[in-house]
């Protein structure tokens, strides 16, 4: 099983906090679990999780796009943060 | 000792330095600092905002950033406490305060902390504007600030 989070703006936009899905052998990197959740929710997915300002985590440590991943994870995209 | 709490309450920053210097007999500086919610932002008038975090990872991220700072300076002790979900304006949203031997790591400590805090640590923060609501957008010169240590 794959967990895959959306914060802030991404979440507001998707109207989301996340999806799970089962986890395929096939995906090697979060690249592919992003192309897989655009596969499957759509135009508005893809728009948003595309953008270049998109940050990534996995198991809750920013991540980049060619980070391999595995069963059990929870992947994460959220825009740059503004707190403090 | 580095201690994190986020929380929706407010806090009581004499208490913390109080807690923070006798934390250590070695601590003879403690430099601390208050951000605060402000009423005006990029020209509009900001009547509450809403911060959001992510709760699995938030306290990682800072603790990590408390590490890196006491890797970089002989410090006794730090706190950080941010607070998360609806506020006003002139409430204070965070505090971080840093104890050392001497004043001159406690000050450059406490400034990276909130620097390296503010550009790396999972909070968003909504406005709640005159014209609506609005995600603040992360600022160029956080980035910079950051980037100088």
């Amino acid at each position: 099983m794959i967990k895959v989070l959306f914060f802030a703006k991404i979440r507001e936009v998707l109207g989301t906090e996340g999806l799970e899905f089962d986890y395929d052998e096939n995906y090697a990197t979060i690249e592919d679990i992003r192309d897989e959740v655009c596969k499957e929710e759509g135009e508005v997915f893809e728009e948003v999780l595309c953008a270049t300002n998109v940050i990534v985590s996995r198991n809750h440590k920013v991540a980049d796009l060619a980070t391999p991943i595995e069963d059990g994870d929870e992947i994460a995209f959220y825009p740059p943060v503004s707190g403090g | 000792m580095l201690e994190v709490k986020i929380q929706s309450q407010d806090f009581d920053a004499g208490l913390e330095l109080t807690r923070l210097r006798q934390q250590s007999a070695r601590s003879g500086a403690i430099a601390s600092f208050i951000g605060a919610m402000r009423d005006l932002n990029d020209g509009d008038t900001i009547s509450e905002m809403l911060l959001e975090h992510y709760p699995e990872m938030t306290e990682k991220a800072i603790l990590s950033i408390l590490k890196q700072a006491e890797q970089r300076w002989p410090i006794t002790g730090i706190t950080v406490i941010h607070r998360i979900g609806r506020l006003l304006p002139n409430e204070q949203i965070v505090f971080v305060g840093v104890a050392a031997a001497h004043r001159g790591e406690a000050f450059q400590a406490c400034e990276f902390v909130m620097d390296y805090l503010k550009t790396q640590a999972p909070f968003w923060k909504k406005e709640i504007t005159d014209k609506g609501e609005r995600w603040v957008d992360s600022r160029a010169s956080d980035a910079q600030a950051a980037a100088r240590w």
